[in-house]
């Protein structure tokens, strides 16, 4: 890969570091460890299945949120502290700015997650004393979570390639909303006609589809999720990332910076 | 070429490739999951936790979860499925976020007790609309009507149009038909009154279409009866079987060539019996079809 797109990721994830991004995990560890402790003491039978959705589902809006308030800030900051015209004046192209600043925040989110997987796995030791062949469909949960990790922080930063971070955040965030329901949106366009069917069926395939991404339940269920549904998700997430990324590029290199 | 417009051509490619590549992958997702979405949606089975959980948007949850039934149903449907597993559980989930969500008491009991042969669970269900909206008379309506068409239990069938008739601005047929339905439950006379009152009282165009296509095929039924009658009258009298329904205007038993509701007229078989010529326009018939007919699936009229 390019060297300066690498220095740029790595410059993006040691900022993060330094802005306290991961003091979640201070959070997280506390909610996983107080859930594992009190649920077998409030509950039967439900301490396994309460630990896989909740740890899950943790990870899943602790990353969300900070894919959303990193992402918008990626470019605005940069442009507000001025030090986006010191690395520009570089020979460093504006796509590769944007691409190393992607690659930055999805590894600073791939390491947090890494962190809180290590949680969601300890709190699951706790509580059944041993781990199941069955836990194995909890770390493809957690790489479908980070593939959607990746849609989302290709749209922040393609909402802030144009917009102000608090716009970006809306706009993120509503399609973060507007995605966990794709499957009901497509299901709505099958059942209309005319042109609502085809503003419908275009709206419900241009929106991520964070629902397939979404295998939280049959996991804690110990339901196995089949391999090409596997490759299929992680080919939509690189895809689908990769057009927000190019639609990200397209803005920014026309963009008027002064 | 300028290295930007060389950047903004190679990603305006990239965009228009990977923005076709994920409507494909996509619908090849969509494929492997068919049929998930809604057992997942039901892991949260419990209609009361899910009304907590939805934080007070409660309303619009219920709309997601009707559109939900709706699909459910259609896609069943379509597929000529015998089972519908998931109506009721989706039905309950529906009408506890939104209590008041009248259609889908209404199109609700009529899925579950017509197609998902779950009429008690229908009944349920509109027992449970009724204490919610106890002034909706339309909801006694459709109890009677279950009572009525799916239990064939005609006493239910009169309290319930009784309980109806009592509520303000309630139709006033229900009176006549808890009347009706008391003392001849199970005759063709309350069975016309019943899809008539369906047909006057209901806005909805494929229950009136339904409505409409059950009148006519009581009229076949009817006219089928009485012609058979005629047919062994004329027999009883002239020692052999009309040749054709003409013959029994000969023999002055009746007046004109009688045509059924869609106007075909009536055929007479060499056995006596009298069939219509187009059984699969006529749905609902239960007399004037030839031995071993399959009815299809109901079409109704648009003229309906």
């Amino acid at each position: 890969m390019n060297g300066r797109i690498l220095h740029i990721a790595s410059n993006t994830f040691r900022e993060a570091v330094r802005d306290r991004v991961l003091y979640n995990l201070i959070a997280f560890a506390l909610l996983m460890s107080g859930a594992a402790i009190l649920v077998g003491q409030i509950s039967i039978g439900i301490e396994h299945l309460v630990v896989v959705n909740l740890g899950l589902t943790a990870v899943s809006l602790f990353g969300v949120v900070i894919a959303i308030f990193i992402g918008i800030g990626l470019v605005s900051k940069e442009i507000d502290k001025r030090t986006l015209y010191t690395v520009l004046s570089r020979p460093v192209r504006r796509w590769e700015f944007i691409v190393g600043k992607f690659l930055g925040l999805a590894g600073t989110l791939v390491v947090n997650t890494f962190f809180m997987a290590l949680g969601v796995f300890a709190s699951l030791l706790y509580v059944s004393q041993r781990f199941h062949a069955s836990d194995g469909w909890v770390l493809v949960a957690l790489y479908f979570i980070i593939l959607q990790f990746l849609i989302i922080t290709a749209l922040a930063l393609l909402f802030s390639s144009f917009s102000s971070p608090l716009l970006s955040a809306v706009f993120a965030f509503a399609l973060f909303v507007i995605g966990t329901f794709a499957e009901d949106l497509r299901g709505f366009a099958g059942i209309t006609h005319g042109l609502t069917r085809w503003l419908a069926t275009g709206a419900a395939y241009l929106v991520p589809n964070f629902s397939a991404l979404n295998v939280i339940s049959s996991v804690a269920h110990e339901q196995p999720v089949p391999g090409h549904l596997i490759l299929s998700n992680t080919a939509y997430a690189l895809v689908y990332a990769g057009m927000a990324l190019c639609g990200a590029v397209l803005i920014f290199e026309r963009r008027n910076l002064k | 070429m300028k290295p930007s417009l060389r950047t903004t051509i190679t990603a305006g490619i990239l965009l228009l490739s990977c923005l076709t590549g994920s409507v494909l992958l996509l619908r090849s997702i969509d494929r492997q999951r068919t049929g998930a979405t809604l057992e997942e949606v039901l892991y949260i089975s419990s209609p009361r936790l899910l009304k907590h959980l939805s934080l007070g948007y409660d309303g619009l949850l219920a709309d997601i979860y009707w559109t939900r039934v709706v699909q459910y149903f259609g896609d069943k449907l379509d597929k000529g499925a015998e089972h519908y597993d998931l109506l009721g559980p989706l039905l309950e989930i529906t009408t506890t976020l939104d209590p008041h969500l009248f259609v889908a008491y209404e199109y609700g009991s009529n899925f579950l007790a017509a197609n998902g042969n779950q009429p008690q669970r229908a009944i349920e269900l509109v027992e449970f609309g009724i204490r919610n909206n106890p002034n909706e008379w339309r909801l006694y309506y459709d109890l009677g009507f279950i009572y009525y068409l799916d239990l064939k239990d005609y006493p239910k069938a009169a309290e319930a149009f009784l309980r109806g008739s009592r509520v303000p601005d309630a139709h006033p047929f229900l009176k006549v038909l808890a009347a009706q339905m008391a003392e001849r439950g199970g005759d063709i006379q309350t069975a016309r009154m019943i899809w008539t009152t369906t047909y006057q009282t209901t806005k909805d165009r494929d229950i009136r279409g339904n409505a409409a296509a059950h009148l006519r095929a009581l009229q076949v039924d009817e006219d089928v009866t009485l012609l058979e009658k005629l047919v062994s009258l004329y027999r009883d009298k002239n020692g052999h079987l009309p040749q054709t329904l003409s013959d029994l205007e000969a023999a002055n038993l009746m007046r004109g060539t009688p045509v059924d509701p869609v106007g075909n007229p009536y055929q007479l078989m060499p056995n006596g019996h009298v069939e219509v010529r187009e059984p699969d326009d006529l749905p609902f018939i239960e007399k004037g079809t030839p031995p071993g007919y399959i009815a299809p699936k109901p079409k109704f009229k648009p003229v309906d």
